[in-house]
């Protein structure tokens, strides 16, 4: 068999492959933060309890209502969205003029209860989420055996990405959106509302966290502190990607999926600080980001 | 996430400490703390159920003993040795600490067992794993209560090799916990003649577990040790069904508990050998303590949670019997006592602190074998206390060889 540094081929590009599935989980959630903070200058914090909200709710939905998987991929980040755009309607609304600290502090407010919440209700070791009918098995790539409910999360991933970042950078509304982030007064003098336009975009984003957590419910253990360790990684991902950044987010997302998939083979230990390391090092040459703009 | 940790263990701290802080009596109060993993990875395998079953054995010791009322003070460790051992230390020198139940986390038991031979105050560590606890780690107040490497290696791992798995490649939590229940286990198959193929530290709480089962689909190994527990063991097991590692590699869980196999649902977990010291379902006394649990929690208790009734059942005895909250003279009695209640009968307290009990080897059911609900486990194989605990090591300086 071939061998790069003494390790076998098949097990590097293995390892690719699931780095690229992480990868995408880490996009898709990145990119919901990059879309909040981007276009509202809002920390978001209770990202990983919306994630982990939308995998609950797409679970409560199968158990409780009958609500299969496909529907559960467009219902739970909607129901989620709508609870975002309430705390934004409620709460987050109230704070856009002061320092974005307190906009954090909101969030990590109600990630706390939320997570609180959902412990309280569901217990901490967590509960299965089946994988979707039509989706089960495997498929050889010659290298490895990829789980066909693997592959969906890769082509669904980056096929939310690309709509996200063309309805943004592209359409009007996201033209829209993007001058209420530059000059929100000279908007609204045209008649565009802005205050809806701010209220859509956190329910979007937040809707995006809901979606990686019904995506990701099959593969994981749904828990109410799934987000907690990923969250801190999607972090670091859009900090390296540049603060705020759509392409940014979406490309190290994939790219750090990437490069962490490597660690893991070449010394495991370190597969839970690489990001990190990336990130320092990226701040020390670009500290905008890869893909910031000054 | 340190902030939210932290704050969460105040808050409940304040709460606890203000409903139940002794009073200016002249008899003061004996004082039982549970110190435990409240809020994360752990906090169903002991947390708040744990906290309820200490809380059933003192109404049903009468909630007093020696004439003083028993009271309970308890705190999240959030998996943070400094946290569990600060706290332990904190309510020894003001609330007038008596016992501690120690919750899931060797780490954070190997810090605190130090400040219970400080303070004298007998620690029943329940939830750790960590043998090193009676070991090198050993002290005079320290009693291993529920399990231990040892036990839980000799129990599945034996079964295992003995079934035909001779080649092993471990899955293994990256902390004190993983490593001593990795070389447990490793010790367990080259003794019976087979071979250890080699071992991936995870990081704990790790997102995805799918890179490193790959690692142990190369390695050609016929079985998967899982030397982890809570939820990584879950999302381990549930990631080597979906890429079919289950179908060439059998997975060998060398701790799960009866809330992890709940969450997995039977058809990921069937056939799963675990080791365990305690079962809802095995008798009459286990069926009706779960009973009264169930109505309570709504869950079946797990062996932690039995084992933490106990352990205060057992430390209150010996309160009983000698007359007296002294840390020194309650620890004799203890390694004096028999223990015969729902959770184990004729266990016992050994100069090193194991307390030596039957151990029982479980397979988990299919779903057509699962009658009725939490109908999980048949039992395999009985563990004499002295088969699963093994000999004295002569590690720990109190116990020599």
């Amino acid at each position: 068999m071939t061998e790069i540094f003494g390790i076998p081929l098949a097990a590097i590009l293995g390892q690719l492959m699931l780095g690229l599935v992480n990868g995408a989980f880490y996009a898709l959630l990145s990119l919901g933060l990059a879309v909040i903070f981007g276009l509202m200058g809002v920390v978001n914090f209770a990202h990983g309890a919306f994630y982990a909200l939308g995998s609950f709710a797409a679970l409560v939905g199968m158990q409780r209502l009958g609500i299969g998987y496909w529907p559960g991929l467009l219902l739970a980040p909607l129901a989620v969205g709508l609870l975002g755009m309430l705390i934004e309607r409620l709460w987050l609304r109230r704070l856009y003029g002061l320092d974005p600290l307190y906009g954090l502090l909101l969030t990590f407010g109600v990630a706390l209860i939320i997570e609180g919440v959902l412990q309280q209700v569901f217990g901490a070791s967590g509960q299965s989420y089946p994988v979707p009918d039509g989706l089960q098995g495997v498929v050889n790539l010659g290298f490895m055996f990829l789980p066909r409910y693997r592959a969906w999360v890769i082509v669904a991933s980056l096929a939310v990405c690309f709509g996200t970042w063309f309805l943004i950078e592209r359409t009007r509304l996201g033209a829209r959106l993007r001058a209420a982030r530059e000059n929100a007064p000279l908007l609204q003098s045209f008649g565009v509302n802005v205050p809806l336009l701010l209220t859509l975009t956190y329910g979007g984003g937040v809707a995006l966290a809901a979606l990686a957590g019904v995506l990701a419910a099959p593969v994981i253990l749904v828990t109410p502190h799934m987000g907690q360790s990923l969250v801190t990684v999607v972090f670091a991902v859009v900090v390296i990607g540049g603060m705020g950044s759509i392409l940014g987010a979406i490309a190290s997302g994939l790219l750090l999926g990437l490069i962490e998939g490597l660690t893991k083979v070449i010394y495991p230990e370190a597969s839970n600080i690489v990001v990190f390391l990336i990130m320092a090092l990226v701040l020390i040459v670009r500290p905008a980001g890869l893909f910031g703009r000054e | 996430m340190n902030i939210r940790k932290t704050a969460l263990g105040l808050l409940l701290t304040a709460a606890v400490l203000a409903g139940s802080r002794p009073a200016a009596a002249a008899d003061p109060e004996v004082v039982i703390g549970d110190i435990d993993d409240l809020s994360g990875n752990y906090a169903d395998v002991m947390g708040a159920g744990g906290v309820e079953a200490i809380k059933m054995a003192i109404a049903d010791f009468g909630g007093t003993v020696l004439g003083r009322k028993i009271s309970v003070l308890v705190t999240d460790h959030q998996n943070k040795p400094d946290v569990g051992a600060s706290k332990f230390r904190e309510w020894a020198d003001q609330s007038g600490l008596n016992m501690v139940v120690g919750g899931s986390n060797s780490g954070v038991s190997i810090a605190m067992a130090k400040v219970a031979a400080a303070k004298k105050v007998p620690f029943f560590a329940i939830g750790a794993g960590g043998s090193s606890l009676t070991n090198e780690d050993c002290t005079a107040y320290t009693v291993h209560y529920v399990y231990d490497t040892t036990a839980l290696a000799n129990g599945t791992a034996t079964q295992i090799v003995a079934n035909g798995g001779k080649t092993w490649f471990y899955l293994t939590a990256d902390y004190a916990f993983g490593t001593q229940l990795q070389t447990a286990a490793a010790k367990v198959v080259e003794a019976h003649g087979g071979k250890n193929l080699g071992a991936v530290r995870v990081p704990l709480g790790a997102a995805d577990f799918s890179s490193f089962l790959l690692q142990a689909q190369t390695s050609g190994a016929k079985v998967l040790g899982l030397a982890n527990a809570g939820g990584d063991f879950s999302n381990s097991l549930k990631s080597a069904n979906e890429f079919g590692i289950t179908k060439t590699m059998q997975p060998a869980a060398l701790l799960a508990f009866i809330t992890n196999i709940h969450g997995l649902g039977l058809q990921t977990a069937q056939g799963l050998y675990l080791t365990t010291a305690w079962y809802w379902d095995m008798d009459a006394d286990s069926r009706a303590f779960a009973k009264r649990y169930f109505e309570k929690m709504h869950v079946e208790p797990t062996m932690d949670q039995a084992g933490a009734y106990s352990a205060t059942m057992t430390y209150l005895a010996a309160v009983k019997a000698v007359g007296t909250t002294d840390g020194d003279k309650v620890m004799a009695q203890l390694k004096r006592a028999k223990i015969d209640d729902m959770f184990t009968k004729g266990g016992y307290i050994r100069a090193d602190g194991v307390m030596v009990h039957k151990m029982f080897v479980m397979q988990v059911k299919t779903p057509q074998e699962s009658k009725y609900p939490w109908d999980y486990y048949k039992l395999i194989k009985v563990m004499a206390g002295e088969e699963a605990y093994g000999p004295i090591t002569g590690a720990c300086p109190l116990a020599p060889k």
